[in-house]
């Protein structure tokens, strides 16, 4: 691939991916490991198991600072950020005047303003719309010198409690500045698997060292954005661009509970005419969960109907769960149809599958609550 | 029996009038673990180039194609029931489907071992 995407951006891990054999991908402008020589099965598997390192550094991160950087950063997401406490990190959602998704991002309270990590695909965009929404009240600053890593599985809490002490204590959606390894870094308890496991931010210039120390590590393994989707999907995570987008709002993704409390009361968040109304009325459409009866994946594009043959929506992200080792699917439905159990008929390859609407996740989460 | 090859990555063992097909070594480690077969029933008439088959991985699905035109006389119901046996055995045990050739001079057009070998090489 290296002749065919000259232009792509590299992760400071570029290297170790190709010494690790990662068949290599274009993803969001960037060069990055889709899976490792195991496969996105096994790498899966193993992180339901044990603990898997994945580079997610085409990810953005900034720090939004400035005395007035979080009442301006509320205006741009329905999230209570003035009632967070320092060093707790809440996953939110940018919003367009019509109450649609720009973007989902993580956001911690730091001293003095909030960390962000965006999604790669969206981050140019992102970064210009925080910037322009809060100019004059904060200051962003982008660390493009940062790469990200994702320690993830039941064992992730061991391994890095091991390599620094100081993460033991810490419980999922929790923010601290530590050294692993003599490495400074930043460490979250988060993640995007449905497991315990901790996102870290390392200086570009230390990652590769960082990453391999992690992978000396007995229980933990490389796993790439194949089995990072296959992961998120069986948690019930959305995918931005495909689980949620400009046209859907919080409330259609059932994602309500990004909506908090006084903001509920106050308002003051883009379109939050249209989702306040939308939290009052409800919704005509609602993501769900879709497991197929039989053995064969619904893929994002497919069509549901009722079983009467009426077209009620469309899977959004659909394949195969190696844990559940079945099929799954989330997608949006006619809200009708929005309960566990509902019967549903998905058009694959033109035949008419029976599936049924459930409940996400499909997989338990495990994370580290206390 | 000759074998030969496609370059879709299929091959297609001839003995007499009928035909077994699967994919190559080379398609299989493109498609990573397969996690659901669909194979074609019995009495099938395919035209050569037809969606024959499905393979799936964690991340994607392909179509097998039919290298050429006739009858399906049997699909393996083996790999459908576990499509892990055709990662064990891909040009035997993982064989897709059986057919008849309605034009066997269809089979002229296509690649032997060396050739496609030669081909595969190529691609890397």
């Amino acid at each position: 691939m290296d002749e065919h995407h000259e232009d792509l951006f590299l992760t400071p891990l570029d290297g170790l991916h190709r010494e690790l054999g990662a068949k290599m991908v274009p993803f969001a402008g960037y060069a990055m490991p889709v899976q490792y020589p195991a496969g996105i099965l096994k790498e899966h598997l193993h992180t339901r198991a044990a603990a898997s390192l994945f580079d997610v550094s085409h990810m953005g991160q900034a720090f939004l600072k400035g005395g007035d950087a979080i009442a301006a950063f509320e205006e741009l997401v329905p999230g209570d950020y003035q009632g967070l406490a320092l060093g707790k990190t809440r996953y939110t959602v940018l919003l367009n005047d019509q109450g649609g998704i720009r973007d989902d991002l993580m956001a911690t309270r730091v001293e003095g303003g909030l960390y962000l990590v965006v999604n790669a695909a969206c981050k140019d965009a992102d970064f210009a719309h925080i910037e322009a929404g809060t100019r004059g009240r904060a200051t962003l600053d982008i660390l493009a010198d940062r790469a990200l890593l994702a320690l993830q599985g039941p064992k992730a809490g061991a391994v890095l409690a091991r390599l620094a002490p100081a993460t033991a204590d810490m419980t999922f959606m929790t923010f601290r500045e530590v050294d692993i390894a003599d490495i400074p870094c930043f460490a979250t308890r988060s993640g995007y698997t449905g497991e315990d496991g901790f996102e870290i931010s390392v200086p570009a210039g230390r990652a590769e060292e960082l990453a391999r120390v992690l992978l000396d590590q007995p229980e933990v393994e490389p796993a790439g954005l194949g089995a990072r989707d296959s992961l998120r999907l069986e948690a019930g995570l959305c995918l931005y661009g495909h689980d949620i987008d400009t046209a859907t709002t919080p409330i259609e993704a059932d994602l309500k509970w990004v909506v908090n409390k006084r903001r509920r009361e106050t308002g003051g968040f883009p379109g939050a005419d249209v989702i306040l109304g939308q939290l009052a009325n409800g919704t005509e459409r609602l993501r769900v969960g879709i497991l197929p009866d039989g053995r064969a994946p619904a893929r994002e594009g497919t069509e549901v109907q009722d079983t009467d043959g009426t077209v009620i929506g469309t899977v959004t992200s659909g394949g195969f769960g190696p844990s559940v080792n079945g099929p799954i699917a989330m997608g949006y439905v006619k809200t009708a149809f929005a309960k566990p159990g509902a019967p549903v008929i998905l058009i694959v390859r033109g035949k008419p599958l029976t599936a049924k609407v459930v409940a996400m996740p499909f997989t338990e989460k495990s994370y580290k609550t206390n | 029996m000759s074998v030969k090859y496609t370059q879709d990555h299929e091959w297609i063992a001839v003995a007499g009038d009928t035909a077994t097909v699967g994919i190559t070594d080379y398609a299989l480690a493109q498609l990573g673990d397969l996690v659901f077969v669909e194979v074609p029933e019995a009495g099938r008439t395919l035209s050569k180039g037809d969606e024959a088959a499905v393979v799936e991985s964690v991340k994607a699905a392909s179509e097998v194609y039919a290298p050429v035109s006739g009858e399906v006389t049997e699909g393996n119901s083996a790999i459908a029931d576990d499509p892990s046996t055709v990662s064990g055995d891909p040009a035997g045990s993982g064989w897709f489907f059986k057919m008849t050739l309605s034009d066997p001079s269809e089979l002229d057009a296509m690649m032997d071992a060396d050739a496609y070998k030669a081909y595969v090489d190529g691609l890397d």
